[in-house]
């Protein structure tokens, strides 16, 4: 009974360890001497400016189509001029960063773990060692640390394109001015909607970085493999950001809106 | 005695090895998978100024024992001494030091795909000897390239290289340090038998300009009797013959003969 136990949780466990470990290795080697200053810029270019356009579309509609479907309602009850209100609050303080963070981990999360994958196929991170450079500076630390400072940043500009899309869909049916729309989706934001908001987003960065590289650095020695770190990047990265959401959720509502 | 090995326009003249230090000393080591054991028993010397072929089947663990040696992997049984030093025991500085005296040759060249020719020559020297001064790396970068025979493709990407090119260039970023001890697996595998002599040839010509001595894992025959000081054959784990080409080649033992075929 107790083998089979033992045997059940010794896979999860040891995936685990080697996850905690791959953390302690990245922060260890964070403050190491010979930070990548100039392949972390890179990085950021790569994971960010080139995310710019996905992300923004996806901002912009999620206002858009927030707006077009609450509109009706809200009309029905004579409270449309609360409208931009609600589309600011649910866009800035939960559904912009999650919506965010997935698309990324589906776009960055598997694009780093299929690079790393095929550098591990191809022996290029062995190279990398044997030549005695460090790859987990190289490749791990410049894009988790590109990853942290690049989704906060693609956040808030996917946050700023959905209050402009929930303006333009507002305009569709109604008019309302664009400084009367401004002026009343910042009029009900406060600072407890937006810090907790961004600060979260820093941590699903990182475990989009994160689990990117853990997946393609630990990824088997088959073509196969590049597909199938690719593949559990984007799975273990979204399941990252739903279940660090719910806790941050959990702590902002705590300290945050009872303080 | 020297062997003289002939080439298209000059001579190249293979010594035997010089000098009796031993570099690398292997004992009894063992190495398992699993339950499946890859090296059962190895024990072996490289003599500075050396080339050692090793021979085997595919699957026998001549790759796993040239990984052992720059600690990618470790033994579980055994000693194996590379310049008086048990690798499994060096820590992480001490590695890295080791690592830039003996080079590696990935079967592949393993170059690294999102840098041209020239960043992958660089980065071993910035990342590593921590060259600052660009005068000196360009300097460097293009006297290796020469080297190889390969200045034109400075500035081009890895994938716009032949295979051939490939193993070149991975071998210049390996000389680039300066090692001591080049560890090759399989340099000419997947290569035309014209550029697989020439990547020999050029094995034997950076032993000499350099001084390097070498473990060089390869399947091809014509490779070995160019580069071999002394030919080692690996079965199941172990090696089983050792002695230079022409004793091997005249070799009884059916093992022997099936490779000198």
């Amino acid at each position: 009974m107790s083998t089979t136990i033992s045997a059940k949780w010794s896979k999860p466990l040891l995936a685990a360890g080697k996850q905690a470990m791959f953390i302690g290795t990245f922060w260890r080697n964070l403050f190491r001497k010979g930070f990548e200053l100039r392949e972390t810029v890179r990085q950021c270019y790569i994971i960010g400016y080139k995310s710019i356009s996905l992300v923004g579309i996806t901002g912009f509609i999620l206002g858009f189509v927030l707006t077009l479907q609450s509109l009706p309602t809200m009309k029905a009850f004579g409270a449309s001029s609360f409208v931009p209100s609600m589309v600011a609050i649910s866009v800035i303080r939960e559904i912009g960063p999650v919506i965010i963070a997935l698309i990324c981990a589906g776009k960055i999360a598997s694009s780093i773990g299929a690079e790393l994958g095929s550098m591990k196929v191809s022996e290029q991170i062995d190279a990398m060692e044997v030549s005695g450079a460090n790859p987990i500076q190289y490749l791990v630390v410049t894009r988790i640390l590109a990853c942290i400072c690049m989704i906060p940043l693609l956040t808030l500009m996917a946050d700023a394109l959905a209050l402009f899309g929930g303006w333009a869909a507002s305009n569709i049916s109604d008019s309302m001015s664009f400084k009367l729309y401004f002026d009343k989706a910042f009029t009900s934001l406060s600072f407890v909607d937006l810090m907790p908001a961004v600060f979260k987003t820093i941590f699903f960065g990182f475990a989009i970085g994160f689990v990117g590289c853990y997946k393609g650095y630990n990824s088997d020695r088959g073509t196969e493999s590049v597909g199938l770190a690719a593949n559990s990047a984007v799975v273990s990265a979204s399941l990252w950001v739903i279940v660090l959401d719910a806790i941050a959720v959990q702590l902002t509502s705590v300290f945050a809106y009872n303080a | 005695m020297e062997q003289v090995i002939e080439k298209t326009g000059e001579t190249i003249k293979k010594s035997p090895a010089t000098d009796s230090e031993v570099v690398i000393e292997i004992r009894h080591v063992k190495k398992a998978f699993g339950s499946k054991v890859v090296l059962s028993d190895i024990n072996m010397d490289l003599h500075r100024g050396e080339n050692l072929v090793v021979l085997g089947k595919s699957g026998q663990g001549k790759s796993v024992n040239i990984k052992l040696m720059v600690g990618l992997l470790k033994q579980d049984d055994g000693s194996l001494k590379i310049f008086g030093k048990e690798v499994s025991e060096l820590n992480e500085d001490e590695l890295k030091a080791l690592r830039i005296r003996v080079g590696f040759l990935f079967q592949s060249g393993a170059l690294y795909d999102s840098m041209s020719v020239r960043e992958n020559l660089e980065f071993p020297l910035t990342r590593v000897l921590l060259l600052r001064d660009k005068n000196e790396i360009q300097t460097r970068v293009e006297e290796i390239l020469e080297s190889v025979g390969l200045l034109d493709a400075i500035d081009k990407m890895p994938s716009d290289l032949s295979g051939g090119m490939r193993k070149r260039i991975g071998l210049a970023r390996t000389l680039i340090l300066k090692p001591e001890i080049m560890l090759y697996d399989e340099p000419t595998t997947g290569l035309d038998p014209i550029t697989s002599r020439e990547i020999s040839e050029l094995i034997l010509a950076m032993q000499k300009k350099y001084h390097i001595s070498s473990v060089i894992i390869t399947h091809d025959m014509a490779c070995a009797k160019i580069t071999a000081d002394r030919v080692v054959v690996m079965n199941e784990g172990k090696f089983v013959a050792e002695g230079d080409y022409e004793t091997l080649e005249a070799s009884d033992d059916d093992l022997v003969k099936h490779f000198f075929k």
